[in-house]
This record gives C-alpha cells, sequence and structure tokens, in this order.
C-alpha cells in the first residue's frame, strides 16, 4: 500500500457521508496513508487455513421468549429529536 | 458523622462499612465526594457532567464513564454530536448500579467515542493526571481513572475496546478491569467496536474492583452477546503457592518499554515468586507482532458502521442542509473530531468494494492466529504478566500530532482484547515519580483468578494509591 489518493479521500469520504474541508482531505490523505501503511502489516502472515474470528465468544442464536413488553412511550422517542412532524421525525427534501 | 471522610484514602469497601455502621449516611458520603470535585476538578477536569445528589438509594457514590447512556442524565461521549443529549433510558449497566442503591456522582471525561489513548480527543478538553496535571490520564477513560485517584470517587465505571480501562489505570495508578466478552451488558452503552467493546470497573483496590463487578456483570436479555458469569468471589489469600504465571517475552521486551517500567514489573514478577508462584517465560510471537495493526482494522471497520447512526435525524446533532444528503453529511462534519473522522474512514476504506477481504477479511483471521496462540499460553500457564503499558504518563500534547504513535500506547493491552480475554491492571511502582501498571490476562472467565492474583500482589506491593502531590 504506497499511498492513498486524494480522489480515494474523497470517495470513501462521500461513502462514509462526511463533508471534508480542503484542509481536512490534504491531511486526511497523508494520514491514511501512513495508518495503511502500518495496519497492512497483517497480509505479512501466511493466513490460507486460518477461519475468521468475528466474534470472541462462541456463543449461537441467543433465543428470547417472543413476548410483546412496552416500548419507549413517543414522547420519550421524541425526546432528543432535532424536528419532528407529529409522529414523524422531520428532515430536509430527499 | 465525626469529621468528613477521607476521599483520598477511603476505598469503596470502607466506605460502604461506614454507612452499614451508620458513621455516616449516603448523603453524607456523596456531599463529601462533591466537595472533593468541587476542590480537585477545575484543575483536573475529569468529570464532564456533575450530578446533584439523586436521595435515592443507600449506597456509595460512584463516577460514570461518559459513553454509558444515564436516563435524565446528559450523555456526550466525548463529542459535539451528542452535547446535547439526554438518554430516556438507562444502560442496563446504570440500571445495575441504581438497583444497588449506588448514586450517580457524575459522567466521566472520555476521547471522543472513546477513540484514543490520552483523552486528549474528547470535545470538551483533556483530563489532566492526577499525579502530574501537565500529563495525560491516558485514555480513552482518563476521565474515570483519574476521578479515582484523585478521590472525586470512591470507585468508576469505563469501557474498553483496545485498553481504555487497563492502560488509563496505569497510568494513574489504580485498578482496572476488562472484563471477558460477553460478561458485562452493552446495552444503552455508546457502540464504538461492537466485536471488542466491554464496560469494566475502576477502582482504588482489587477487592472493590470484583465487588464492582459482581454489581455490574451477568447475562442481560438487552444485549444478546453476554452470557450467564461464574460467581465472583472477593479475593483475601495473600500467597501465590501453585498459581502458573507465565511472562511473555513479547510483551515484556516489546521496542519502547521505558526503563523505569521494566524495572518495577520485574521486581513485581520476583515478588509473585517470593509468595509461591511459578514464574516461567512463554511466548505469544504473531500477537504482539500483529495484534495492532489487526485492531487497527477491526475497531475502525466497526466504528464506522456504528457511527453511521449519527445523522442528525433522530437525536443529537443537526446542521442545516439544502437537502437529506448534504444535512447528514453538514452533521457528521461539524459533529466528529478529527480522531473519529480518521477512525470512520479507516473503517470505511477497509470495508469498501475490493478492499473487505484484504483489510477486514485479514485481520479477522489474524485474530483467530492471536486466540489461538494465547489459548496454547493457557494450557501452561493460570496467568500471563507483562507491563500494561509501555511508558508512564506522558506530557499533554506528546503524541498527538502522529496518530501511529499515539496507537502504540496500546501495544501491550490490544493482543488480549482482540482475543476477547479478560485483563487487570494493577499498580506496582513509581518511575520517574509516575504510576507504573502490571497487567494479568487470563482465560476467558478467569477474573476470579485474576482478582486472586491482582489482590496477593496488591498486599505485598503496598504502593501507596494516593498522588504524591495530594500528600499530607
Amino acid at each position: 500500500m504506497a499511498g492513498i489518493e486524494r480522489d480515494e479521500v474523497m470517495r470513501v469520504a462521500r461513502l462514509a457521508r462526511l463533508e471534508l474541508s480542503e484542509d481536512e482531505a490534504d491531511r486526511l490523505r497523508g494520514e491514511l496513508s501512513d495508518i495503511l501503511a502500518a495496519v497492512s502489516k497483517v497480509s505479512e502472515l501466511d493466513l490460507s487455513d486460518v477461519e475468521p474470528t468475528a466474534h470472541p465468544l462462541s456463543v449461537e442464536n441467543a433465543w428470547a421468549e417472543d413476548e410483546p413488553r412496552p416500548c419507549l412511550p413517543l414522547e420519550d422517542v421524541f425526546a432528543n429529536a432535532p424536528d419532528r412532524d407529529g409522529d414523524l421525525f422531520r428532515v430536509p427534501p430527499a | 458523622m465525626t469529621g468528613a471522610p477521607d476521599t483520598l484514602r477511603l476505598s469503596a469497601e470502607e466506605a460502604i462499612d461506614l454507612v452499614t455502621r451508620r458513621e455516616a449516611t449516603a448523603g453524607e458520603l456523596f456531599a463529601a465526594y462533591r466537595a472533593a470535585i468541587d476542590e480537585r476538578d477545575p484543575e483536573l477536569h475529569a468529570f464532564l457532567t456533575v450530578c446533584d445528589d439523586p436521595n435515592e438509594g443507600e449506597g456509595i457514590p460512584i463516577a460514570v464513564k461518559d459513553v454509558i447512556g444515564t436516563r435524565g442524565i446528559r450523555t456526550t461521549a466525548g463529542s459535539r454530536i451528542l452535547e446535547s443529549y439526554v438518554p430516556v433510558y438507562d444502560a442496563t449497566v446504570a440500571a445495575r448500579l441504581k438497583a444497588h442503591g449506588l448514586r450517580v456522582l457524575g459522567k466521566t471525561n472520555t476521547d471522543e467515542f472513546a477513540m484514543g489513548s490520552s483523552t486528549e480527543n474528547s470535545a470538551y478538553g483533556p483530563t489532566r493526571n492526577p499525579w502530574d496535571p501537565t500529563r495525560v490520564p491516558g485514555g480513552s477513560g482518563g476521565g474515570s481513572a483519574a476521578a479515582v485517584s484523585a478521590g472525586l470517587a470512591p470507585w468508576a465505571l469505563g469501557s474498553d475496546t483496545g485498553g481504555s480501562i487497563k492502560q488509563p489505570s496505569a497510568l494513574c495508578g489504580n485498578v482496572g478491569l476488562r472484563p471477558t466478552y460477553g460478561t458485562v451488558s452493552r446495552y444503552g452503552v455508546v457502540a464504538f467496536a461492537s466485536s471488542l467493546d466491554q464496560v469494566g470497573p475502576v477502582a482504588r483496590t482489587v477487592r472493590d474492583c470484583a465487588l464492582l463487578y459482581s454489581i455490574i456483570s451477568g447475562r442481560d436479555e438487552c444485549d444478546a452477546t453476554t452470557v450467564d458469569v461464574p460467581a465472583v468471589v472477593l479475593p483475601s489469600a495473600e500467597e501465590l503457592t501453585g498459581m502458573r504465571i507465565g511472562v511473555p517475552r513479547e510483551l515484556n521486551d516489546a521496542e519502547g518499554i521505558e526503563p523505569g517500567v521494566r524495572t518495577a514489573v520485574s521486581a513485581a514478577i520476583e515478588l509473585a515468586e517470593s509468595l509461591g508462584a511459578h514464574v516461567d517465560e512463554c511466548s505469544l510471537p504473531r500477537s504482539v507482532e500483529y495484534g495492532l495493526a489487526c485492531y487497527y482494522l477491526v475497531a475502525p471497520a466497526e466504528a464506522s458502521t456504528n457511527l453511521a447512526r449519527y445523522d442528525g435525524v433522530r437525536y443529537g446533532l443537526r446542521s442545516p442542509g439544502d437537502d437529506f444528503r448534504e444535512m447528514v453529511m453538514h452533521t457528521r462534519h461539524d459533529g466528529f473530531g478529527d480522531e473519529v473522522k480518521r477512525r470512520i474512514m479507516i473503517g470505511t476504506y477497509a470495508l469498501s468494494a475490493g478492499y473487505y477481504d484484504a483489510y477486514y477479511g485479514t485481520a479477522q483471521k489474524v485474530r483467530t492466529v492471536i486466540r489461538n496462540e494465547h489459548a496454547e499460553a493457557f494450557e501452561r500457564f493460570d496467568v500471563l504478566l507483562s507491563p500494561t503499558s509501555p511508558t508512564v504518563a506522558f506530557p499533554l500534547g506528546a503524541k498527538s500530532a502522529d496518530p501511529v504513535a499515539m496507537y502504540l500506547s496500546d501495544l501491550l493491552t490490544i493482543p488480549s482484547c482482540v482475543a476477547g480475554l479478560p485483563g487487570l491492571n494493577i499498580p506496582c511502582g513509581l518511575s520517574e515519580g509516575l504510576p507504573v501498571g502490571l497487567q494479568l490476562i487470563g482465560p476467558q472467565f478467569s477474573e476470579n483468578t485474576l482478582f486472586a492474583v491482582g489482590h496477593a500482589l496488591e498486599r505485598a506491593l503496598a504502593f501507596d494509591l494516593v498522588p504524591t502531590r495530594y500528600r499530607l
């Protein structure tokens, strides 16, 4: 991983829904290149026979009884909402 | 009560005794810690929010890291994006504290979304180390660790993804447990990297740490990763007869470990032998060499998906935008700090089409290698021992310009976190007048063994937890 181009930084920022200023994009290009160079070390190992670990415990299918329980009252659900319209969250037009 | 208790010296057990023997009321204890906060926290900035006495519960006070949701108490995760967020429900761990009568003193400072090793990434300014306020308290849980060491709280909750409980406890000179993955509920806790995040206790003694762990641990049906946990045994033995302690070469000889740290840990190893433990060298060759790289792929990848929820729609900051997409992008630009943006970018990149297998997929396989290496070591040993942090507390600003240098602070804590193993930090001495932390790592669910070894060492070491400059 030799480095990451500025276009690539902007592509990833769009995927992450992050607006970046010009300065931020320039700084991140250098920082991300350094970090990716460091983490690319994982590719040095021969891992052909190794299974991935997604989760450190071997817990499978934690079942719960399918019983209805009270959920949060709507007033609580909207208590932190930036904007609301009745029982809906209001957002700018898509 | 005859005079206010000395909060700098009082353990949680002693505080509980005061209340039980009716030598102090829960309200008087709360007031004593509030007075300590008023006196010392303007300099330290361990707390982001200080609470009024809830006057509920007959228990002692506790401080709670600000990534843990507390009903009716602002919970910021150290981020601007949650600056005015007031949870409408309690995290399971917060509910368990209340069920035990514990009174929440306040919410402690943290690196933004627990991403950092110095608490300098908090949007609300850094916390300072009680031993030397020109130095960092470690991170991300620098607020909880500083609060306990400065006598601002008898104990506290932290959270640990790659060392955020153990490393600050090492740098502030107290006891911190990262429990086995799955033993403590994360329901209502601000998520960072879900296959790694754990909540755990920060305390003045190993017994206090065990007691708090017993309060918060156990299966919670609101967190499907939790499991039933063995009953907690409060440690009392002062010997280590028959205990097999492994000293992994790579964790003890890693480049960058300061000579003073090495000296203090070596002395503790000799002490363990004198208490009857069998001590021998062992090796975790790939865990240390590849642990950091593995972690800094897995954690940012999971963080990038967890933090997708901060979109300005349901709670948290919303910045203006002409359309929905612009609103979301502006909100995230304005609400997240530099380190969070870096990790979201790394994680998004590592998960994006064409790179997933090379980065995240490979890191998950490395994780298996690290788990297996630890499992092999535990065929021969009950616990593994090493320094917790390669260095003592470093000056504010010393590493903030170089993200990779900052990441190296967690070199010794990360491998066991990646493997899902519990780890306990206890203070083992001073180097240049600053605390050195010793890390004990055990197999999954071996908390009782860690408590037993930690307690015996703690008694023999007789480390004075009170920061030198506060001693009379």
